[in-house]
């Protein structure tokens, strides 16, 4: 019996205007600060409005600022 | 499960589904509904009459008859209640679904405005700040009626999309359904969060002491689910349910945790904080955006899915506050008799 390495997966990111980045194919994501974060789901979202509370993933509240930002600009 | 009490002349009529001949007096149901005046939405007894009708798609009862599920009587029961339903559910989304459509926005950006928009009442608010135990244990057994099939009534619209929204729909229903893993399917998550709670996590447990307004939200998905026709509908259904989550979700496990549950019975709420963040991209971007772009005749459905989960949300939120607030049992039987037996 031999054993054969399956060819590595791509991994595509993709831009949600307003929101996260959505990222399939990846092992794990490292932060900033070096920590190396396990991908355990098909796709994950990563934070791109900096205030998740659950970074690197995005937890939904990009929506919160998107308003209030939209608010402040009134 | 077996066949649940009924609560009025429909689900009396249908009682003859129990034992072994399949045969239902359809002229003695469809009678039953049609003396119904007032809503069918806001009706225990049809509600529970079309729970049932299509719990025998999911799990069935251990006193009727497997058959019973392709019955031509059962079906023509159903169709007779499920033409009325959807009907006072379009009336009820009309405005809404009209506002958004013929605009020139990409569908994604219109679904996203919808929620936005959508002023019903604060219930995750609430659950963070004010909720008690007992009213706790209350909404996760309303809860119960959907969360211990998470994710069912969505995955029978997978054969009925194809190419790039399907891809997407089951990106997520894998997802939902534990990513591999049985330990972490949202189902079993959320009956160790009724067990850690002190509730029995017994697929249909609670089913009898349920409002019709509850019921009506996990019909709506199986209406939707179960029809070709309504594809578009699932779709944007499951669009507005992923996309109000993440947020209330975070507020949930607050609650839970402030009323010294703990990790493991907050887990369920945590998971979908992280979980609804991806989904909700997925579904409103790719899965509705790829079948509305794919097959164009969908798009009205796809509003009129979405503003259904939000009404009907929106209603059973109000319902629950009302009771709550009022200081009453949100329950047909409040959970105080329920633990005495």
């Amino acid at each position: 019996m031999t054993w054969r390495r399956r060819s590595p997966r791509s991994v595509t990111v993709t831009v949600c205007p307003d929101g996260p980045l959505l990222v399939r194919g990846a092992d794990e994501v490292v932060d900033e600060a070096g920590v190396a974060h396990e991908v355990r789901r098909p796709c994950v979202a990563l934070c791109r409005c900096g205030r998740s509370s659950l970074a690197p993933w995005c937890d939904g509240t990009h929506k919160v600022v998107t308003e209030e930002a939209a608010k402040r600009n009134w | 499960m077996r066949l649940p009490e009924p609560r009025g002349p429909i689900t009396e009529a249908l009682q003859s589904l129990r034992g072994v001949d399949v045969g239902l007096a359809v002229d003695q149901v469809t009678g039953a509904v049609d003396s119904h005046t007032s809503p069918l939405l806001d009706c225990d007894d049809a509600q529970l009459a079309l729970w049932l009708l299509y719990e025998l798609h999911y799990q069935g009862f251990d006193d009727v008859d497997p058959r019973a599920e392709w019955s031509p009587q059962v079906i023509a029961v159903r169709g007779h209640l499920e033409r009325r339903f959807e009907a006072e559910l379009r009336e009820l989304t009309r405005v809404e679904v009209e506002k958004r459509l013929n605009i020139e926005e990409p569908i994604a950006e219109r679904l996203f405005a919808m929620m936005s928009d959508d002023d019903s009442p604060r219930l995750a608010q609430y659950v963070q700040r004010e909720i008690t135990t007992t009213q706790l244990r209350e909404l996760l057994v309303h809860r119960s009626v959907y969360h211990l099939k998470e994710a069912d009534p969505h995955t029978w619209a997978v054969p009925r999309l194809r190419g790039r929204a399907k891809v997407a729909l089951m990106e997520i229903q894998f997802d939902e359904y534990g990513a591999g893993r049985a330990g972490d399917m949202h189902s079993t998550l959320f009956a160790q969060t009724m067990t850690r709670c002190g509730l029995d996590s017994t697929y249909g447990a609670y089913v009898d002491v349920v409002p019709g307004y509850t019921l009506a939200a996990s019909n709506a998905m199986s209406l939707f689910g179960l029809h070709r026709r309504l594809r578009g509908a699932a779709a944007g259904h499951l669009a507005a349910f992923e996309a109000t989550s993440a947020l209330p979700n975070r507020r949930y496990a607050a609650g839970v945790r402030r009323l010294g549950y703990g990790d493991e019975a907050a887990r369920y709420f945590d998971e979908h904080v992280e979980a609804d963040a991806v989904h909700e991209q997925v579904a409103v971007r790719e899965m509705c955006g790829a079948l509305v772009s794919d097959e164009p005749e969908c798009e009205p459905d796809v509003l009129f899915g979405a503003a259904t989960c939000l009404a009907i949300d929106g209603l059973a939120a109000g319902r629950l506050l009302d009771s709550w607030r009022g200081g009453r049992s949100a329950l047909l039987r409040p959970m105080v008799e329920l633990a005495s037996g």
